[in-house]
């Protein structure tokens, strides 16, 4: 795991399973060490906004991506989504759901929300590796965002 | 070239070299992409709001004849129909200010093509298969 400074992926979910299963999968792509994990909604946004434990934290060095699950403790995955892209400090910064939920109208409502991209997690281990391996090779590589 | 029936991917480029790599890409990679080509900003808009079945994502040129790539990106952000279609900006341009841009008007990606052939070529199968394999639409 990376520290807060050199994050460029920021994984926000509450499942220690998912968590590990995912810093694994990123692992095999030597994108592990750039990966910081948060555990609920409340730690992403003070971690996104430098505010709490995070205060000592550039507000500028924003990550690559957020890899966001939608069920989370204190802070539910849709607000810090609305948040993320109703401000104009974080808008531009590319927002993935990672997420069990393949209800229409979470999809539906991220979209609306301006979510980059949706995906469900395979229930499959190893899809899910795979899943996780092909995203993080496209928004930690080929995905471009501003300096 | 797909004419009619559901289309995966329109393709918004305006450099016939660019256009034909790209369709190559996609004959060649496993994922039996339907693939529509427009040549400028004004066909893509009559494309996308011509009533045809959605695209599944939009691979978005900046620099286009007639309106530009920024206008086409903000008009399908603004349609009721068209504001949640994926749109991922394929371009040249690596200046911060078009980066930004596009994502201030809704872009869920921005992808600088690759000058080098093999790696061009390898960026656009990897497009395609994030965005019509792992990516999830809205109905």
């Amino acid at each position: 795991m990376s520290s807060p400074d050199d994050a460029e992926i920021l994984l926000v979910e509450d499942n220690p399973n998912d968590v590990e299963l995912t810093l694994r999968a990123l692992q095999k792509q030597n994108l592990a060490t750039k990966v910081f994990v948060v555990k609920d909604g409340a730690e992403a946004l003070d971690f996104i906004y430098a505010t709490g434990v995070y205060a000592n934290r550039k507000i500028d060095n924003l990550p690559k991506v957020i890899l966001l699950d939608l069920k989370l403790p204190k802070v539910d995955g849709i607000d810090v989504l609305r948040k993320i892209k109703s401000d104009p400090r974080t808008k531009h910064t590319p927002v993935v759901m990672l997420t069990s939920s393949q209800e229409d109208r979470d999809v539906l409502e991220t979209y609306k929300l301006g979510v980059n991209s949706y995906i469900v997690k395979p229930v499959d281990f190893s899809n899910f590796v795979h899943a996780v391996s092909e995203l993080g090779i496209y928004w930690g590589i080929l995905n471009k965002t501003p300096d | 070239m797909a004419e009619t029936g559901d289309v995966d991917i329109l393709l918004v480029e305006d450099n016939p070299n660019d256009a034909e790599l790209t369709q190559r890409a996609f004959r060649k990679s496993d994922l039996d992409v339907r693939l529509a080509i427009v040549r400028d900003g004004a066909e893509a808009l009559d494309y996308l709001f011509g009533g045809k079945p959605r695209p599944k994502v939009v691979l978005l040129d900046l620099k286009l004849p007639k309106i530009d790539g920024i206008d086409v990106l903000r008009r399908i952000r603004a349609g009721e129909r068209t504001r949640t279609i994926p749109v991922v900006v394929l371009t040249s341009s690596q200046e911060e200010r078009d980066i930004v841009e596009c994502y201030e008007l809704g872009a869920n990606s921005y992808v600088v093509k690759p000058v080098d052939f093999d790696r061009f070529y390898r960026t656009v199968s990897d497009i395609g298969a994030y965005w019509l394999v792992l990516n999830k639409l809205p109905l």
